[in-house]
């Protein structure tokens, strides 16, 4: 409570424009969420939760209340074709976005609209309440976030074209926090591919803290690419949280490559039958960089099915903390999971900790997970070199082999190739 | 081209080479043959850079080059050459990719011009069509899921496309049927040549039927104990290792 962290946010509580601070069930909520965020503190060292990630630093810093305007060259954003949405620290930028030429079905607007339109029931989401003590950034979430990306695909819908955001960190005079807030819904059997990037336009140190909420009905179909490249010094917490209905298809990759304090939480409820996830992932953590990421996947209806794929590598002096979880209720007969985390250590410096943990309350359930930490092949990379491949290229080789596994899961080529552009060239510093 | 003088090796504080010897001229082949745990493997790793492997004395002269001063790439690009008896399999890497970047980087190191896709495939085509294979194994990744005689002809492949001055043909012939065994030898006879040389360690005398050497070389307790023309090789076939032992047993207890 007394953490300097968030007596800088209630101060920037109470210079929150008024208008934003609906009156109301809203406007309640932000201040009870608030409330709660200041009452239960930062998640210490005994939340197990936390165990791996210390937020003792963070808890010392001060954030700038207000979002700050930065100009951004829109050369950063060349390589992400339109639609896309586009917040930098913050605040969405319409001279960068573009949200035109939308396939009919599909509409896609910044949260800060919605809530200037009045539109309670498009903003519903904005009123949940966070319960547990550790879930401070979903609670400050909850109390500043102002914008964000809302995109909906209505039943039938096939958006053919990906949708991206684009979080952007910009240097702007002092270390900001910036809370986003998301929804994605897709109707039934509805599809669209949407991209998700977290990067830095100019070295910084803000505070990302980025919530999405993803809802697929019935028969709907997901490609979800997230990738985080922001600056060495910021911090980024980032939440998913995705719900699927029957027979809904949800595919998610996500690239873990930048920022100093990097926390993802996906959780994932199936909660119609045969409702499916395949998620994989990448966690680079090079240089001093602690990656986190945290897997809740819940079985609740039956013959609902995940397959988890997540590569880690530690070099420098980095860390990997991976949380697999997957939980099984009772009555989730039927149940196929399957959850394979392996880790390269390409440094005796590196730190890497993975926890697959399974919980089986139900019958009939087909489960298997694995988790390794090791190092490259010595007879690989001597194959290599034998060939006349110098050391560094070889080491590159192999680990981006390593990583193939995860990319080969992106279903749409040209995402699939942006992506691989991105992990490309980032794994000569990290594999050389 | 290649001249070992008193090469002494140790492999986990064992001594493996005790003093071998062995010159090797542009045009030649040789064929190295000895009994297991002879040290013929030994060789080629360690002529081919591999670590692990300590070099407790002698020398070893390639070209004007001191070959234990040089990085494995860097060997490789001064046209060393090693087929190895268990191929890796590296999943995730293409096949394909792999042997670009492998003769680019050996191109670049030699100060010529990078091949772009278009010549590099030319010259795939090119090898492919000489050596019997087919173009399948490109799409694949590096040795995955190959059977035994695909991974010896994948490395009868990279050889001839890296054409190396000197290869080291490390127990190809082992694990191969007659058919694979004739097509890894036509690859060989195919490139030999009178500025190219070639290193052809076995156990068995059948590969020497289709690769006739000029120089027959056994090894036995880390040297080469005899030299000759290719009758040696068939004497061996004839009356086995055992022979040698009994020819140096005099020898030995000379000394």
């Amino acid at each position: 409570m007394s953490a300097t962290l968030l007596q800088s946010l209630e101060q920037a509580y109470a210079q929150l424009p008024p208008a934003a601070m609906q009156a109301g069930r809203l406007g309640e909520a932000r201040r009870a969420s608030l409330a709660a965020a200041l009452a239960d503190g930062l998640p210490g060292a005994r939340a197990e939760r936390w165990r791996h990630t210390s937020l003792r630093a963070l808890e010392r810093r001060a954030f700038s209340p207000l979002p700050a305007t930065a100009t951004v060259d829109p050369a950063v954003l060349a390589a992400i074709p339109a639609p896309r949405i586009v917040f930098v620290n913050g605040v969405f930028a319409p001279q960068l976005s573009q949200l035109k030429d939308l396939p009919e079905g599909v509409s896609l607007q910044p949260l800060s609209q919605a809530l200037q339109q009045g539109d309670v029931r498009e903003v519903e989401f904005l009123a949940r309440r966070f319960d547990a003590a550790d879930e401070t950034f979903a609670r400050l979430n909850a109390a500043f976030a102002l914008d964000g990306l809302l995109l909906r695909v209505a039943a039938g819908v096939h958006c053919t074209q990906p949708v991206a955001l684009v979080m952007l960190g910009a240097a702007a005079g002092g270390d900001h926090a910036v809370h986003l807030r998301h929804c994605v819904e897709l109707g039934e059997d509805a599809r669209l591919t949407f991209c998700e990037y977290q990067l830095a336009a100019s070295p910084q140190a803000h505070l990302l803290n980025s919530f999405a909420h993803l809802h697929l009905r019935r028969g709907a179909r997901l490609d979800h690419v997230r990738v985080q490249g922001e600056d060495a010094g910021a911090t980024v917490m980032t939440r998913s949280d995705a719900v699927l209905g029957s027979e809904a298809d949800y595919r998610r990759t996500d690239l873990e490559l930048g920022a100093g304090l990097s926390r993802h939480e996906l959780n994932v409820s199936l909660f119609g039958q045969h409702a499916r996830v395949a998620a994989a992932g990448v966690l680079l953590a090079d240089g001093r960089r602690h990656l986190d990421t945290r897997l809740n996947i819940d079985h609740v209806a039956r013959d609902t099915a995940c397959d988890l794929t997540w590569r880690g590598l530690g070099a420098d002096r980095g860390r990997v903390v991976f949380h697999g979880g997957i939980l099984i209720r009772a009555g989730a007969d039927g149940t196929a999971a399957q959850l394979s985390n392996k880790n390269l250590l390409l440094s005796a410096n590196a730190e890497i900790d993975t926890q697959p943990v399974l919980e089986i309350h139900a019958d009939e359930v087909q489960a298997a997970h694995g988790a390794t930490v090791g190092q490259l092949d010595d007879t690989a990379l001597f194959y290599l070199r034998s060939r006349g491949l110098p050391e560094s290229v070889a080491r590159t080789l192999l680990t981006r082999a390593f990583c193939r596994v995860v990319l080969d899961g992106i279903a749409d080529a040209g995402v699939r190739e942006r992506t691989d552009g991105l992990l490309d060239a980032r794994l000569p510093q990290v594999a050389a | 081209m290649l001249k070992i003088e008193n090469l002494h090796v140790r492999v986990a504080g064992k001594e493996i080479l005790k003093g071998l010897n062995l010159t090797v001229k542009p045009g030649e082949v040789h064929a190295i043959m000895g009994p297991n745990g002879a040290g013929k493997s030994t060789l080629g790793n360690v002529l081919a850079g591999r670590e692990g492997y300590e070099i407790t004395a002698g020398t070893v002269d390639f070209g004007d080059k001191d070959l234990l001063q040089l990085e494995p790439e860097e060997r490789a690009a001064e046209g060393l050459f090693l087929a190895f008896q268990y191929p890796v399999e590296i999943p995730g890497v293409n096949n394909t990719y792999f042997l670009k970047a492998a003769l680019n980087a050996q191109r670049k190191y030699r100060g010529e011009s990078e091949l772009d896709s278009m010549q590099f495939l030319k010259l795939v085509r090119e090898k492919l069509r000489v050596l019997h294979i087919s173009d399948e194994l490109l799409h694949r990744a590096v040795n995955a899921g190959f059977s035994g005689g695909e991974k010896k002809r994948n490395e009868i492949f990279q050889m001839a496309l890296l054409e190396p001055r000197l290869a080291i043909l490390d127990e190809t012939d082992s694990g191969l049927d007659i058919d694979a065994l004739k097509m890894v030898a036509e690859g060989v006879n195919h490139m030999r040549s009178a500025d190219r040389a070639f290193i052809v360690i076995t156990h068995y005398q059948r590969l020497l039927d289709y690769i006739v050497p000029d120089q027959v070389h056994v090894l036995a307790e880390g040297r080469i104990v005899e030299s000759g023309d290719k009758t040696l090789a068939l004497k061996l076939e004839e009356h086995g290792y055992a022979w040698i032992e009994q020819r140096r047993l005099p020898e030995h207890s000379a000394v």
